[in-house]
């Protein structure tokens, strides 16, 4: 097809998103359930096949931002990728960010600072506790449970602000950088998490005490979008989805990286694979994250936050100023980018919504040649009619909550 | 840990090769490119993909699909490189296949008879680098609008390139000073 075909002149498009499927039977509606529907949040359209209340089938189309994530990268280079990849997910942007970092770094055969490394685990295990108590507030908020919705939104609050303390910015931090961080912590910062976590631990008692064991509660969810470990393994679902029924599968238990190792924390699973074992599951993740911060800022050591190489880490900005050497290398670094050295990587982090991975592809330049992201909400939204189907309406909106789909990580 | 699995997988997939140091013969048509950042990979012609892939699944137990994607290298004589990434949830090891695939007909087979996965990840490669999937039931666009013209993660697409779907208004007199 020529690339040069003018849009003006092509025929107009009555609906660009076309469902599978036509109605099979007489009795039967096919009606449309966003995009921005309250019910699914962002950019998702499902088309669904209606017996009276009852979803037949469904076709979900994860919609798209329009952003060109991965276009965008192969213009820049290698260090100016941190913004873009912040905004994948942005409810826990830290993981992505350390995620990137981690896959560059391994290419260029960088080993970084064991301050880095601990600092680095806390904050990833700190974003997914956020992550986590937005998925689980929104889903709250869709069943009508608003005081819940308030206690994990208020906690998560305190910890936006922390963490825009630590990194300047509320949502999108751009904290992480190839060969480290891009500063230290402040003074004080530590003594202030450790109040957080107590507060987060006072909220989340307090919605376990609402929400547990709530007749509503539990009717809407338990029994609900079941799905069973052979067929979430079939669909690719990774994370809290597939632990939710039954099997440990954890990448910081399975391939430690970062200080995962050295930590003590357990893999919490469910029972069935449901929406209630799925909320449970996150529940529980939260708390062995803390558990994990816990330890972690007793094992944090002093030192330097950036590797001590030239190909990547920018001089100091007094022997920019003073030494010719280190006003070349901070040009070249600007102009030209860091030098990756050729090949390809793929690296996998535990993301809070399942297995993050990146794909990176280096032919020895400054930028890179490509950027690919495999994005646990992109893939679950191929499986996830899997369990929307045969059940209610009124359940697509939990069922689908319970999902913690981000569109950011659906574009390309 | 992984080694001893690595060392199965590469005597049974690409016999013949670890004595002959590499060498590609007509007997050894899949090429094992060894352990690459904790990752075995293994190159293959198209019409091998969909054998290896069952043997993966089936006797070295790769039940996870975890993603695919092309490479675009204009000027190569087999211009896509097409990259699949498996998992073992047994085993928690990783193994990448790739593919060279021709510019005017970039076809492969589908992985969807057997992993479900597949089918929206071989969309999206469908709809980014126009890779066709054969066999896959459901290639319509996913990101972008029927009609779109062009694959925007291809090389030769320019990044700054517009098409609207709606045609711009011409600029107003009381907006334009």
């Amino acid at each position: 097809m020529p690339l040069s075909a003018d849009p003006v002149l092509r025929p107009p498009i009555a609906n660009p998103v076309h469902p599978v499927f036509a109605a099979s039977r007489d009795d039967t509606t096919v009606v449309s359930i966003g995009p921005s529907h309250p019910a699914t949040h962002g950019t998702v359209q499902i088309i669904a096949e209606m017996d009276a209340e009852k979803v037949v089938r469904t076709d979900v189309h994860c919609g798209y931002l329009h952003r060109g994530f991965e276009k965008e990268c192969e213009d820049h280079t290698w260090h100016n990728l941190m913004p873009y990849v912040d905004r994948l997910n942005y409810c826990s942007a830290l993981i992505n960010n350390f995620a990137y970092c981690d896959a560059v770094e391994q290419l260029m055969g960088i080993e970084i600072t064991p301050r880095t490394k601990y600092l680095r685990t806390l904050l990833a295990e700190y974003s997914r506790v956020a992550d986590h108590l937005t998925c689980v507030a929104a889903q709250l908020m869709e069943l009508g449970a608003m005081t819940g919705f308030l206690y994990l939104v208020t906690a998560r609050d305190s910890m936006y602000e922390h963490l825009a303390a630590l990194t300047g910015a509320r949502v999108t931090y751009s904290y992480g950088r190839i060969g480290g961080l891009a500063f230290d912590v402040p003074p004080g910062w530590f003594r202030r998490l450790e109040e957080i976590l107590a507060d987060y631990e006072r909220y989340v008692g307090m919605v376990h005490g609402l929400v547990d064991r709530n007749r509503i509660f539990i009717d809407r969810m338990r029994n609900v979008g079941v799905i069973d470990t052979a067929r979430a393994v079939h669909w690719g679902f990774t994370g809290p989805i597939l632990r939710s029924t039954g099997a440990p599968r954890d990448l910081r238990k399975d391939t430690p990286y970062l200080a995962y190792g050295e930590l003590d924390f357990d893999v919490p699973v469910g029972i069935k694979g449901d929406n209630y074992d799925r909320y449970y599951v996150r529940m529980r993740e939260m708390d062995e994250s803390v558990y994990m911060m816990r330890q972690l800022l007793d094992m944090i050591p002093e030192g330097p936050i950036m590797v001590d190489d030239r190909r990547c880490v920018f001089p100091e900005k007094e022997l920019v100023y003073t030494e010719i050497e280190s006003l070349i290398n901070h040009f070249k670094l600007v102009m030209e980018g860091p030098v990756v050295p050729a090949g390809d990587i793929y690296v996998a982090h535990e993301g809070a919504n399942g297995e993050l991975g990146f794909y990176c592809v280096s032919n020895g330049e400054g930028q890179p040649y490509k950027v690919h992201v495999r994005a646990p909400s992109f893939v679950h939204m191929g499986g996830v009619h899997t369990i929307l189907d045969g059940y209610q309406l009124a359940d697509i909106v939990t069922t689908f909550g319970s999902v913690n789909m981000i569109g950011g990580e659906c574009d390309r | 840990m992984t080694a001893p699995l690595f060392d199965r997988l590469r005597e049974q997939l690409s016999p013949g090769e670890a004595g002959s140091g590499g060498q590609v013969s007509a007997e050894t048509p899949v090429v094992c490119l060894g352990v690459q950042h904790k990752v075995l990979v293994f190159a293959l012609t198209p019409d091998q993909l969909l054998p290896m892939a069952r043997r993966l699944r089936d006797e070295f137990g790769f039940d996870l699909f975890l993603d695919v994607t092309a490479v675009d290298w204009p000027g190569a004589p087999l211009r896509f490189e097409v990259v699949w990434h498996f998992y073992s949830t047994a085993a928690h090891v990783r193994v990448r296949l790739k593919a060279r695939v021709p510019d005017p007909d970039p076809t492969v087979d589908s992985l969807t008879p057997l992993y479900g996965a597949a089918g929206y990840m071989e969309r999206e490669c469908h709809d980014m680098y126009g890779i066709v999937f054969r066999g896959n039931p459901d290639l319509r666009p996913i990101l972008l609008y029927e009609g779109f013209v062009g694959h925007p993660l291809r090389k030769d697409y320019p990044k700054q390139k517009e098409q609207p779907l709606v045609p711009y208004l011409p600029p107003q007199g009381a907006l334009v000073r």
